[in-house]
């Protein structure tokens, strides 16, 4: 199994590099450009196949370390 | 007063924070290896600056589960003091002994540089031997030291006179120019200028030895 997980800064947070590939996308022509936001994406392989309690483990793991609450929301698809 | 200063792998500004605190106080200090679940008895401990397990995933991330950390924040939790120093700040906040994160500069540069702080308030073991208002210079560099909190956070620390530094004239982003806050106990300090780079005149500027100078008077009265 693998857990594909996506980290995104939150709304409420500055996120400069998501706005300078925003100013460059545009001055590179690409038009209709309303926002772009930057964040990571991580996969992490896994031993186990009860999918709810990978579920609990990455969801800790993504609470405890992956993310930091504070100034980011984490999702992920365990497959 | 018994000082330790952390060291993590990455960490670079150990050893100036090792010298002011052994040779301009004159206090006696020792290294803390990251590894070590205990802190010696010491009455301060530094979390220096530097790039603590090479910044990985987030500043500060890594370092936060180390042993010492959870030496640290026994540490902080029995009343000890404990200074950051930029990542050093960045590490307490990701080990919530601080409210908040650093997130990359406004303007996305690793800025490396003098700037004026000025002392919001001399009521702290950090503060002491400032005056209220008073103008530190003091250098900074780092690339993620855009202070973030949401609205409530940065009105409680307000409200408690938790600011403890705020910049003159804002490098970094940092929501309401904050550049250093204390825990509610008082006895947690994150800052992401160098004082211990700026403790010596030969230096350029003496004004960070006040910080250190400080916690001494903070240690000596206590006792």
């Amino acid at each position: 199994m693998k857990a594909k997980i996506t980290v995104m800064p939150k709304k409420t947070v500055l996120d400069p590099q998501g706005k300078t590939v925003q100013h460059a996308l545009e001055s590179l022509g690409f038009k209709g450009v309303k926002e772009v936001r930057i964040g990571k994406f991580i996969e992490v392989e896994l031993t186990g196949s009860n999918k709810a309690a990978l579920k609990k483990k990455i969801d800790e793991a993504c609470h405890k370390l992956l993310s930091n609450p504070v100034i980011e929301d984490y999702e992920f698809k365990i497959q | 007063m018994k000082c330790g200063v952390i060291q993590f792998p990455g960490s670079n500004c150990d050893q100036d924070a090792y010298h002011v605190l052994a040779n301009v106080l004159g206090q006696p200090t020792r290294y803390i290896w990251h590894k070590d679940a205990t802190l010696g008895g010491v009455d301060c401990v530094v979390v220096p600056g530097g790039f603590s397990y090479g910044d990985y995933l987030r500043t500060g991330a890594i370092a936060r589960f180390s042993p010492a950390m959870k030496a640290v924040a026994a540490h902080a939790q029995a009343g000890g003091l404990v200074i950051g120093i930029c990542n050093g700040f960045q590490i307490l906040c990701e080990a919530h002994l601080l409210p908040g994160a650093l997130i990359r500069n406004k303007g996305l540069k690793f800025i490396c540089d003098w700037v004026q702080l000025r002392v919001e308030t001399d009521d702290s073991p950090f503060t002491n031997a400032c005056r209220s208002g008073q103008i530190l210079r003091l250098p900074i560099a780092h690339g993620e030291g855009c202070y973030f909190a949401e609205p409530a956070v940065l009105a409680q620390l307000h409200h408690e006179n938790r600011v403890l530094l705020r910049y003159v004239k804002n490098p970094n982003g940092s929501v309401g120019d904050i550049a250093g806050i204390c825990n509610a106990n008082r006895n947690v300090f994150g800052l992401m200028p160098h004082p211990e780079r700026a403790s010596e005149k030969i230096l350029g500027s003496e004004d960070g030895r006040l910080i250190f100078e400080s916690l001494l008077q903070a240690v000596v009265t206590s006792r």
